[in-house]
């Protein structure tokens, strides 16, 4: 660089070389014994992070190689089976969790994202009871999800709905249970437009909400479907409020009514299969997560993908 | 308000605008304000939420101790809810809970944070966007994989290598708690590394400037002034391990033993709400309404927790943002 500008006569070059020499010589000189603590923990942070993976590397692994012997077209098109598990599968299972993610889906776009708008864009922070709502949802975020079967046996199964042990009740509860990581992730998207977008709108005269529906909304879509994404995936995953609401093991019915018959669950026949003693459950078991890891590891690169392709800067 | 603004901007000598064009709209927007409470009925729903559990717990728990006394509850040590000689020492189960909790925090806390002080202080860009995102992601992996995991390949690898330590094949709260801890990590790793990388440079620079090692800005300087996030990322993983039933449903077991062995089985109270639940036990009986009160318990519990957290989490993103 130094070069490119104004070519250094041989004198200067030397001169440089030996101060930068002497410097080096006197400063960067560390006690023997810090270099070597430094190491030590960077070996030990090194080794940590390397847990980390692995453990989770060990899961996938070893799944893979335990379900194995169970991979095959059976598993999404044969029902759970007592007589022959070999040629046992997952398809009411399936056929379930897809009714479930349906109706969470239809429930968690229009309320997510409207509260999310409602506490950004018109909320004043100064009121009470819009800190109420927000300290509230950070909690929700964190309740165990079981506390969640509570809420939907007492009130969705039973109680004020009375839906008896059907998917609605189902899906119900696992929206509730996903809802504040939506309303999280869409309130994050649309605080990262900026607010010069919004008052350019205002001052050409649109109303509040012209200006949120054009300009707010669509600028912060990845962000909003990058939410919707993480928020259904751990819906799909979530075994333990199901329990409660009663997704049942053996269910041969293949088209649940939403509002009527019983019906079953990925998570929740797996962790059935998981259960039995018999060794052909337990590689069922394992064959039935690898197929959900499958599904929710791309749908969350995916999501995660999506926020950092399309990361705006303003 | 708009029309306040308007008027300050255009800084007029008189401070007035023409009286004959006012700045506000000439009839009200009855739609805009429809809108409005649209969107904030979707986010008192949130509120709604919080008020339903809140009731759906307790008014099954008020039944509840109307049939057993607040202290057979809270301080006898013999749980057997569903035999027909019933008791209710709730402190067995709270121990399950803690066992497995402790043993999940022990392996999660070393492994987590030393991650998140790799990753925010020694990692080179290129190794961190790769690392971070695959963290992340494996936060997604669904908790009843974890505990197959823990039965199918922990429990029988760890009686292989120590034979005496299980004491009753498969279950135990050690097992359990090794699957939770794997659990928790990203979330211990992930918020501890914001925490840290929150931590302004000049605090790194003014430590190396006056001689500091690495290890020393890592541990003596962006360590210390992070610690409301770390101890944040440590109590919210907590509660999540607390909370965390599929784990134990698979591998801690259903005895509960008043021990915090790692080789024993345990019941935690989540395991107790699954079991139950799942099982056949008449709605209105005493034993249905110990659901709610252990599920009230649990509630209880983990909202403290919960607050802890949230409150540690502004205070570091006050200082630093």
């Amino acid at each position: 660089m130094a070069r490119d500008r104004d070519p250094m006569s041989e004198r200067t070059r030397l001169a440089t070389a030996g101060a930068r020499a002497a410097v080096l010589k006197n400063l960067s000189r560390q006690p023997g014994r810090d270099v070597w603590t430094g190491r030590i923990f960077l070996i030990v942070l090194l080794i940590a992070i390397g847990i980390a993976l692995l453990g989770l590397a060990a899961l996938i692994i070893q799944s893979a190689i335990k379900g194995q012997p169970a991979f095959s077209m059976d598993l999404f098109t044969e029902g759970p089976s007592r007589v022959n598990p070999e040629s046992a599968g997952f398809r009411p299972a399936i056929i379930g969790s897809l009714y479930l993610i349906g109706g969470v889906i239809l429930l968690i776009v229009p309320l997510g994202v409207g509260a999310a708008i409602y506490l950004e864009e018109y909320a004043n922070r100064e009121r009470w009871w819009n800190r109420l709502i927000e300290l509230n949802i950070q909690n929700l975020a964190a309740v165990p999800s079981i506390i969640y079967g509570i809420l939907g046996l007492a009130f969705f199964v039973r109680g004020p709905f009375d839906l008896g042990f059907v998917v609605a009740a189902g899906s119900l509860t696992l929206a509730l249970l996903v809802l504040p990581t939506v309303i999280l992730a869409a309130r994050e998207a649309i605080r990262a437009v900026p607010p010069s977008i919004r008052e350019g709108s205002l001052a050409l005269g649109a109303t509040q909400w012209q200006t949120i529906r054009r300009q707010v909304l669509p600028a912060s879509i990845p962000g909003i479907a990058t939410g919707v994404i993480l928020a259904v995936s751990r819906a799909l995953g979530e075994a333990a409020p199901l329990l409660l609401v009663g997704a049942a093991t053996f269910v041969t019915a293949d088209q649940p009514n939403p509002f009527e018959g019983g019906y079953s669950a990925m998570p929740v026949q797996i962790f059935n299969y998981a259960l039995d003693p018999q060794e052909e459950f337990r590689t069922l078991a394992a064959a039935g997560v690898v197929v959900m890891l499958v599904v929710l590891l791309a749908m969350n690169s995916f999501a995660i993908w999506l926020r950092n392709r399309y990361e705006q800067q303003w | 308000m708009e029309a306040r603004d308007a008027t300050a901007a255009t800084g007029a000598p008189g401070g007035k605008l023409d009286p004959s064009r006012p700045l506000v709209a000439a009839r009200p927007r009855y739609g805009e304000y429809l809108i409005k409470g649209l969107l904030a009925a979707c986010a008192v729903i949130s509120v709604a939420t919080t008020t339903v559990i809140i009731i759906s717990l307790l008014t099954p728990t008020i039944g509840f101790f109307e049939e057993v006394s607040f202290s057979e509850f809270f301080s006898t040590d013999t749980w057997a809810p569903l035999t027909a000689d019933p008791s209710f020492g709730v402190f067995r189960v709270v121990v399950g809970t803690l066992s497995t909790t402790l043993w999940g925090l022990l392996f999660a806390i070393p492994v987590g944070l030393l991650s998140a002080i790799y990753l925010s202080e020694y990692a080179r860009p290129g190794v961190r966007r790769i690392v971070k995102p695959i963290l992340e992601i494996l936060a997604g992996v669904p908790t009843v994989a974890f505990g197959v995991f823990a039965v199918t390949f922990l429990s029988p690898e760890i009686q292989d290598l120590f034979p005496s330590f299980v004491k009753t094949p498969p279950f135990a709260a050690g097992i359990a708690g090794l699957a939770i801890g794997l659990l928790i990590v990203p979330i211990v790793a992930s918020i501890s590394d914001d925490a840290m990388r929150a931590v302004p440079g000049g605090l790194r620079e003014g430590a190396y400037a006056l001689g500091a090692t690495k290890l020393k800005v890592a541990t003596r300087v962006v360590f210390p002034a992070a610690i409301s996030g770390i101890v944040a990322s440590i109590v919210l993983a907590g509660s999540r391990a607390v909370g965390e039933t599929m784990v134990v449903l698979l591998a801690a077991g259903k005895t509960p033993n008043l021990t915090f062995d790692p080789g024993a089985s345990v019941q935690t109270m989540t395991a107790f709400i699954g079991t139950t639940a799942t099982g056949d036990v008449a709605t209105g009986t005493t034993a249905y309404d110990t659901i709610f009160a252990v599920g009230s318990l649990l509630f209880v519990m983990t909202f403290v927790l919960n607050m802890f957290a949230i409150r540690l989490v502004r205070r570091f993103r006050e200082v630093y943002e």
